[in-house]
């Protein structure tokens, strides 16, 4: 082990991957609502991408890319956005969580009745909430492993 | 008479208890880690035979990556050797 990071053949490979694991990762999210999977399945495979990197260059050079305070503010922006679309529906509709984008442009086509392979332009505010949960996955679990590796090499 | 889902079924849950009963009885903690990563990986196998992929892809996620990561971090932090009282 020298200074926290693997061979040359990790981290080439874990570089090819990563986009591979972080666009199919957002290909969860975005089709939450059509498929298996959503917001946290994406998020905890976004995370998984973070650490795989952790693992191949070392969490000191990978403060530098992504650091636990940029996390945890995903996290946050994550939770803020869940609540305000959450209460969104108290003000603009009739309830909480009330669907209130169906009809509007975003994400608000009403799909046919009968069998069809799924419309990604549908669910109304479900897309939204699935972005928002993947957000604060991602940010907590990434952050979770980061602050451990670096609570761990202080002694 | 069984069917060939149920066979496979039986199969897996086989060998998806096998990685589990080692990762008690094994001493080196490192060598218990992956234990349990396999067993995570054929646990998530095991949920999609069931149709759950729901599940699958959270235990896929969750239980074979980012617990094995923790898992192996902390074994860095202390010892590797399991000590006997």
């Amino acid at each position: 082990m020298n200074d926290g990071r693997m061979s040359i053949i990790v981290r080439t490979i874990a570089t090819m991957l990563l986009p591979f694991i972080l666009v199919f990762s957002f290909y969860v999210i975005m089709h939450g609502h059509l498929t298996p999977g959503g917001g946290f399945q994406g998020g905890a495979i976004a995370a998984s991408a973070i650490v795989m990197m952790i693992a191949a260059y070392g969490h000191e050079r990978m403060k530098k890319k992504v650091s636990e305070e940029g996390l945890s503010m995903a996290e946050s922006i994550g939770a803020a956005i869940f609540a305000l679309v959450a209460f969104a529906g108290v003000f603009m509709a009739t309830s909480f969580m009330y669907n209130f984008l169906v009809g509007t442009p975003v994400f608000g086509k009403i799909p046919p009745f009968g069998g069809n392979s799924g419309i990604l332009d549908s669910g109304g505010v479900l897309p939204i909430l699935n972005i928002a949960v993947g957000m604060k996955v991602i940010g907590g679990l990434a952050a979770v492993v980061m602050i451990m590796a670096m609570a761990g090499d202080e002694e | 008479m069984l069917s060939l889902f149920g066979i496979a079924l039986i199969i897996l849950s086989i060998f998806t208890v096998i990685p589990a009963i080692l990762a008690v009885v094994m001493k080196d903690l490192l060598a218990c880690v992956i234990a349990l990563a396999i067993m995570s990986l054929l646990l998530s196998l095991y949920f999609y035979l069931l149709h759950a992929p729901d599940v699958a892809i959270a235990e896929a996620g969750v239980g074979a990556c980012i617990t094995t990561a923790l898992f192996i971090i902390a074994i860095r932090a202390t010892q590797r050797k399991e000590v006997e009282k």
